[in-house]
């Protein structure tokens, strides 16, 4: 069992208030999933040419000053670097992809859990509300978030299992359910030159739709794809730079709620965590249907 | 009127509060506010009182009712009334799956859509859904109706016994040994007395009735070699 969480603004005047929406809808979960939680909030754009990494090392005393250093010395650009809790949002005036595999070759015990220009990811073992508090969630501002409190079934408990899972440059995905063909996905994925961080089914699901938008496909057409190609139990809920989606296997056996006013659309597991969203007992109530995708954008909502 | 805000009492209290009521009360009505999602509101009243829910429900809300009349003035979670013995459960917005499920009596109402799996193994309640319900409604109903005012949702009426569907809509597919039967004066009838129970408009013509082949759920001897 898991509990999901998402929340997409259409007011921007609702933004400064994005995070502590997002912290109440996360706690709503933690029945569903008391091991860990994680959160990837759509907000602080880094100008074009810059990237953010959030990065995480289990020591909360890691150097990461010294790190972005070395980085900013091997690339020839500027870097910036904000510590919270044992993550860091390290900015770069260079290629996401370059920064990326300087760190993966320098420091290998440094774990990148979101990068691209809008997005931040954190993570950690523990409940819903320690985590949200460790990270300041109340204090987030930005147009939308994604979140995910987790009851293990496939894989360890531990941050790097934790949701949500980046597998392209301000995406990520949330999953509650269980993939019964990702070992074989994830051969044939890799086969096709993708590499894994880690055993969890959730994550295969997240790098086969970003092989999919890679190969070209829209984010509807990816997760239609995914309909034919991932087989087991899911709601999925995919966080992207200008939208999010929310799609459920045929069977729909994992359970997810929609509400939409003239102002927001949520979704979650259950309707607990939508119940303190402002103007909530006027919105549009529903239950997504299953093999069907649901996306929105900013530019349809502007 | 007692009225029972959940932002100060907890369902267990609730609940507790309703099952403690002998059936002769004098505490007949209640009002519920500030449900806010919780799951297993009001399940396993007994007496015959009612309650009103403004606000949106979890999960089981008046499950195994009997008696009672609950109004859910909002959405309502997974497996509202289900086991419903008798009374009536009648839900304004849309309902989550398993609506009604394995429901034995009474009346289940719901004003929206209801999702997958409406009526799942029903066993003699009568669900009227106003709007459309998802797959595999009705799914190895036993006995009573299950009333859709809009479309129904792949493999309506899987291993059905002897539960009667009615279905204005469009149904996506029907499921194993359900089939379409012909719509008898005796069933229109039958159809307006639960729409006026109801209280849903809609024309008994307009629709259109499906129940079970019987070709398999009793073992015939034919088939023996297959097992």
């Amino acid at each position: 069992m898991c509990g999901i969480v998402g929340l997409f603004l259409k007011n921007p005047e609702l933004r400064p208030q994005l995070g502590a929406h997002l912290k109440t809808m996360l706690i709503g979960m933690t029945e569903r999933g008391p091991d860990s939680a994680g959160i990837a909030v759509y907000h602080r754009p880094v100008q074009p040419t810059q990237c953010k990494l959030t990065a995480f090392h289990r020591d909360t005393g890691y150097p990461w000053r010294e790190v972005a250093g070395q980085l900013g010395e091997a690339l020839g650009a500027e870097v910036d670097v904000e510590r919270k809790g044992n993550h860091a949002v390290i900015t770069v005036d260079a290629a996401e992809a370059d920064a990326r595999a300087w760190i993966a070759r320098h420091h290998p015990e440094v774990r990148v859990m979101g990068y691209g220009q809008l997005m931040e990811v954190y993570k950690d073992m523990g409940l819903p509300a320690e985590v949200a508090c460790k990270y300041a969630l109340d204090g987030m501002e930005g147009s939308h978030a994604i979140g995910h409190t987790r009851m293990a079934t496939e894989s360890a408990v531990t941050t790097e299992h934790s949701h949500p899972f980046t597998a392209a440059p301000d995406m990520c995905l949330v999953h509650n359910g269980s993939l019964s063909n990702h070992n074989n996905l994830r051969k044939w994925l890799r086969r096709r030159g993708l590499e894994f961080e880690t055993d969890n089914d959730s994550e295969v699901a997240a790098r086969y739709f970003a092989y999919r938008m890679g190969e070209g496909a829209s984010l509807a057409e990816a997760l239609e794809a995914g309909l034919r190609d991932l087989d087991g139990f899911y709601t999925f809920t995919m966080g992207t730079r200008d939208g999010f989606a929310v799609l459920r296997d045929g069977i729909a056996c994992k359970p997810a709620v929609l509400a939409e006013t003239d102002d927001w659309v949520a979704m979650a597991s259950e309707f607990r965590s939508l119940a303190n969203l402002p103007g909530v007992e006027k919105a549009n109530i529903w239950e997504p249907k299953p093999a069907v995708v649901y996306t929105w954008s900013l530019q349809e909502a502007a | 009127m007692n009225t029972i805000d959940l932002s100060q009492t907890s369902v267990r209290e609730l609940n507790q509060r309703l099952h403690g009521l002998a059936p002769d009360t004098n505490e007949r009505l209640w009002r519920i506010l500030n449900p806010k999602g919780q799951h297993a509101l009001v399940a396993g009243l007994n007496v015959p009182i009612e309650v009103q829910i403004d606000g949106h429900v979890g999960y089981y809300c008046a499950g195994m009712n009997k008696e009672a009349k609950v109004v859910i003035n909002g959405h309502c979670g997974v497996g509202v009334a289900e086991n419903i013995m008798s009374g009536e459960v009648r839900v304004k917005g849309n309902a989550s799956q398993a609506a009604g499920a394995s429901g034995h009596g009474g009346l289940v109402v719901i004003e929206g859509d209801a999702s997958a799996r409406c009526g799942i193994s029903m066993k003699g309640v009568d669900i009227v859904v106003g709007g459309s319900v998802g797959h595999m409604s009705g799914f190895m109903a036993q006995t009573g109706h299950l009333v859709v005012c809009g479309d129904a949702g792949q493999s309506l009426g899987d291993s059905i016994y002897e539960a009667i569907l009615y279905v204005q809509g469009k149904v996506e597919s029907l499921g194993a040994d359900c089939i379409e039967k012909e719509m008898t004066p005796e069933h229109i009838e039958r159809l307006a007395g639960l729409l006026a129970r109801a209280g849903i408009k809609a024309d008994p013509h307009r629709f259109r009735r499906y129940g079970s082949a019987r070709k398999l759920y009793n073992f015939h001897v034919d088939h023996a070699d297959s097992y």
